[in-house]
């Protein structure tokens, strides 16, 4: 029976796990009802169903995040109904007297215009009705009208008045920050936009002067880096996705080193160690090249010997770790500090602070590029890909 | 057995194991030469890779043992095991791949856009990876026993230690080829013995007789009953008796038992002559250990049978580890074509297992007496065969076994520690995953010493249950059906996966019940794979408004094939 027992035990661990995680994933704070004097409580309370209030209309006025919100707003100012309105229609009602939607929207053609509140009794034929009066207060938005809240009540109030008045101040600061809210999500857009395929113009010029010193004595030689030119061009001018696979970008960098030994012979030598697994990984377009491009610039910058470049790709569970390394003349951590911090530009090319801007605007700010560099030491960036981002395709 | 060969093969494949995966990435793509290096994983390397991390010990050892015990009813668990594979390639492997998910959580984010359900599928990960560990460590501590004699769980921690070392130290970094390199160890593991076994066979005279029948002994033999067991006997039998039989204690004295059942104490010897029917083993009265399934089975076989049916066919497409290994597929074509790959692998190794059965029946009848029926596969060489040589194959098949305790023991824990990392533990990092390794492994490894021995590959097939009832829905439906929402989801894996989870508890805690119940619980996937679907179904039905907005572009990318996307966009 000792068996049957412990046994049991073991298959009722993860329910016992499960069921902790749920707790405390849905945990509240509910039990203040123990600390401080009523009022601190009444405070309490107040504050507690404001945040609960407030998460929806982060999203912005819809008829779903008024619906979200509504009821809350509704518990804070303790009145019988309360209606929140865009320019045109009413979103949400909550409590009693809808029936007073379409009289409400004619009413609120003045305040709409003006941004002024407005306090005003209503008509009713209903005999039951318990809602004889309305105060309208309108949400702005910097200084532009949104939206209306109105609260209903069976007598006139001066307190409601007041309370209404700085409830709906309290919800254009939350539309504020919606509207904030969306504008960074347009800026990042617009950055994203604006960083990807800059390919570095002195790239081309050098390219194409490589190419031209070939055409007369090398011929063959020189169609086949034009070739090369070619794809890695429409390469980085193509026009659809924000993403590629880790195995189109390294073709990209092979393109480019191609044309880029064609300049240097010799000097740069190139050594991969890529683990096949990874190269299905989907990653932001263009964002491994600019690092080669910045290894084979510091490798060859300053010394007149030869320079190694080694690209490493592992495979480390749920991400891809990517490792660009070069023996060159390294960098002073300070300045490279600065360059990242975007306090000085780099010379040409996308560079290091883009791809670390980029990685960190998909991935999060957990996954910024890790460099590791001295003066005379060379340089060794690392960049780590999670194998699965939700939006990453 | 001898040992002197077979701890050293062993020690070999554990070390072998370690350096390729160690350094195989060095040895296999270090160049400068960029076509070299940026070709993907084929089909056939990649099938390779998933027939090695799926080969398990229930498949190497736990078939034959079954087999070997049950006769040839057994047959569907190496039918089930492959099937699985076709229901994959045909309702999910493209279509998988094309979602870009890496594990089953993965999927469920991007078909459906909600965390809550994501961890639930993480859960469900842990669960079904922590079934499926289990039996791997009991298998592994049985093959040290029988090899060494050593204590029956220090096997199981050897591989625990082996694979937890491996996984966190940041090894089996190139784990396409060192998988790939398993799936051939184990095929050459099987392959060779089998084809001496059969030699001597055939030299013996081809001996054969029906499934049907009773096996019997083909010369004198002493068995040793290693625990107390009730044998039924259909005739009288007379046996020497050195212990206790029905409470006597006898010394080496010729005693008639009568026909009926019999108790026999542990650490008895029976001595029986040759031509003697093997009696038929009654485990029923042991306490406390886990009832083997095989009574109900033997009870209500049909029912059993398609409750098997139904768990491995449905169930291969939830395993953490091989859902993990699509991903190394280049794109959807490439998916499928890995999946048929592994049918023709898969398909070649299941032919060896059931030989092992049969010969196992003639040559090694007694260990369905003793309880060690899983060890038949490491012991045939030496009993057929014999001498050197069959120490030497002994040594194969123990190291063949090891690599499958090991291989599926390591993808197993990668996925689940993955999961556990991501989605449980607070932060990610490093750190956290090689803390997530540990739990990984740590729970099995207590729960293999707290639970009963049950027969590996029932175990695996309780495994195969949860993942049918709870990823099977998920991934179908997620897949072929457009108003599946996150609720709907949710209370799917909860209602199908979560009733087959309580029924397995039940089951291998040795839940004391019988008859139809028992049954029930010992085969869960025909009920609760049903009400998995149908549970999904109406409550998706019942949350029309909570359809995800971009249902129709994420199908889409499900479907069309990555050159027309591309076009799409464009």
């Amino acid at each position: 029976m000792s068996g049957f027992l412990a046994g049991l035990c073991v298959a009722i661990l993860p329910l016992l796990a499960a069921g902790f995680w749920l707790g405390r994933r849905t945990a509240r704070p509910e039990n203040l009802g123990g600390l401080g004097t009523p009022v601190e409580h009444a405070t309490f309370e107040t504050l507690h169903t404001a945040s609960l209030a407030a998460p929806p209309l982060r999203a912005g006025l819809t008829e779903e995040t008024a619906r979200k919100s509504a009821r809350r707003l509704r518990t804070l100012l303790g009145t019988d109904a309360l209606c929140l309105t865009d320019q045109e229609r009413v979103l949400v009602w909550d409590g009693v007297g809808g029936h007073h939607r379409d009289e409400i929207m004619k009413r609120l053609a003045g305040p709409l215009e003006t941004g002024r509140g407005e306090a005003f009794p209503l008509t009713c034929d209903a005999l039951d009705c318990t809602v004889s009066w309305a105060v309208v207060a309108p949400l702005t938005v910097d200084d532009r009208v949104h939206g209306a809240l109105v609260a209903c009540a069976p007598r006139e109030s001066a307190v409601l008045v007041r309370a209404a008045g700085e409830v709906a101040r309290w919800v254009s600061v939350q539309l504020e920050l919606a509207d904030l809210d969306q504008s960074r999500t347009r800026l990042i857009e617009a950055e994203i936009k604006a960083l990807r395929a800059q390919i570095s113009p002195h790239f081309i010029f050098n390219s194409l002067a490589v190419i031209a010193s070939f055409v007369r004595t090398d011929p063959e030689r020189a169609r086949e880096l034009l070739l090369e030119f070619a794809d890695f061009t429409r390469y980085s001018f193509r026009r659809h996705g924000d993403f590629t696979t880790l195995a189109d970008e390294l073709h990209a960098i092979d393109h480019y080193l191609a044309l880029v030994r064609a300049r240097f012979g010799d000097r740069l030598s190139v050594t991969l160690q890529i683990a096949p697994e990874v190269l299905p990984v989907t990653l932001p377009f263009l964002c491994l090249q600019p690092l080669v491009e910045n290894a084979v610039k510091h490798g060859l910058e300053g010394k007149s010997d030869k320079c190694h470049i080694q690209i490493t790709a592992q495979d480390a569970g749920a991400e891809a770790l990517v490792v660009i390394e070069d023996d060159g003349a390294g960098m002073d951590p300070s300045v490279l500090h600065r360059i990242l911090a975007g306090e000085v530009s780099p010379s040409g090319g996308i560079g290091l602070s883009n791809v670390d801007d980029r990685l960190r605007q998909v991935y999060g700010d957990d996954y910024g590029l890790v460099i590791e560099t001295a003066v005379g030491a060379g340089m060794r960036i690392t960049a780590r890909l999670p194998k699965y981002q939700p939006g990453v395709h | 057995m001898n040992s002197s060969y077979a701890v050293p093969a062993v020690a070999l494949v554990v070390v072998a194991t370690v350096l390729v995966g160690a350094f195989g990435l060095r040895i296999s793509r270090t160049t400068s030469d960029f076509y070299v290096a940026s070709r993907t994983v084929g089909p056939r390397l990649n099938a390779a890779a998933i027939s090695g991390e799926y080969l398990s010990a229930a498949s190497f050892l736990g078939i034959a043992g079954l087999v070997l015990v049950q006769g040839p009813d057994m047959l569907w668990y190496p039918v089930g095991y492959t099937a699985g594979y076709l229901v994959l390639l045909l309702f999910v492997a493209a279509p998988l791949r094309r979602s870009g998910a890496y594990t089953l959580p993965d999927f469920a984010e991007a078909r459906l856009a909600s965390q809550a359900v994501r961890r639930l599928a993480g859960a469900f990960v842990v669960g079904v990876g922590w079934l499926y560990l289990l039996p791997q460590l009991q298998g592994a501590g049985l093959t040290l026993q029988v090899l060494t004699g050593a204590p029956d769980s220090l096997g199981g921690v050897i591989v625990a230690v082996v694979v937890v070392a491996t996984v966190a130290a940041g090894g089996m970094r190139s784990i396409t080829f060192v998988q790939a390199f398993q799936y051939w160890l184990k095929l050459t593991a099987l392959l060779v013995p089998a084809l001496f076994l059969i030699l001597a066979w055939q030299g013996d005279g081809a001996p054969s007789h029906a499934f049907e029948e009773p096996a019997t002994f083909r010369e004198q033999r002493v068995v040793r009953v290693g625990d107390s067991l009730d044998v039924k006997l259909d005739r009288p039998l007379t046996v020497t008796v050195d212990g206790t039989v029905d409470g006597r204690t006898h010394t080496d004295t010729a005693l008639r038992l009568r026909a009926g059942t019999h108790h026999i104490d542990a650490g008895t010897r029976l001595t029986f002559a040759a031509g003697d029917p093997v009696p038929e083993a009654d485990r029923r009265s042991d306490a406390g250990l886990s009832p083997s399934q095989a009574e109900s089975r033997g009870e209500r076989p049909l029912y059993a049978t398609y409750g098997l049916i139904l768990a491995t066919f449905l169930g291969t497409m939830g395993l953490p580890h091989v859902v993990v290994r699509f991903y190394t597929s280049p794109h959807g074509v490439a998916a499928r074509r890995t999946t048929v790959a592994v049918l023709g692998l898969i398909g070649a190794f299941y032919l060896l297992p059931p030989v092992y059965g049969a010969l196992g029946r003639l040559y090694a009848p007694e260990l369905t007496l003793t309880g060690d029926a899983d060890a038949a596969v490491l012991l045939l060489p030496d009993r057929v065969i014999g001498g050197l040589g069959g120490d030497l194959l002994g040594a194969l098949v123990a190291g063949g076994a090891f690599a499958a305790f090991l291989s599926t023991a390591s993808g197993l824990t990668m996925a689940v520690a993955g999961v556990l990392t991501q989605d449980v533990l607070p932060s990610r990092g490093v750190r956290h995953f090689r803390l997530g390794t540990v739990i990984a492994m740590a729970v099995p490894l207590a729960a293999s010493a707290l639970v009963g021995g049950l027969p590996v590959a029932d175990a695996v097939g309780l495994a195969f249950a949860v993942s049918a009832s709870s990823f099977c829905p998920l991934l179908v439906l997620g897949i072929w059906w457009r108003r599946l929402t996150p609720p709907g989801a949710a209370a799917g894996m909860l209602v199908g996966g979560g009733s087959a989870l309580v029924a397995v508890a039940a089951t291998m805690a040795g839940f004391p019940g019988s008859g139809a119940l028992h049954a029930l619980l010992a085969w869960p996937a025909l009920w609760s794979v049903p009400l998995g679907f149908l549970t999904m179904v109406l409550v998706s039905l019942a949350t029309p408004g909570k359809v995800p907005a971009g249902t129709a572009a994420i199908l889409a990318r499900f479907h069309l094939p990555e050159e027309l996307r591309t076009e799409v966009k464009a």
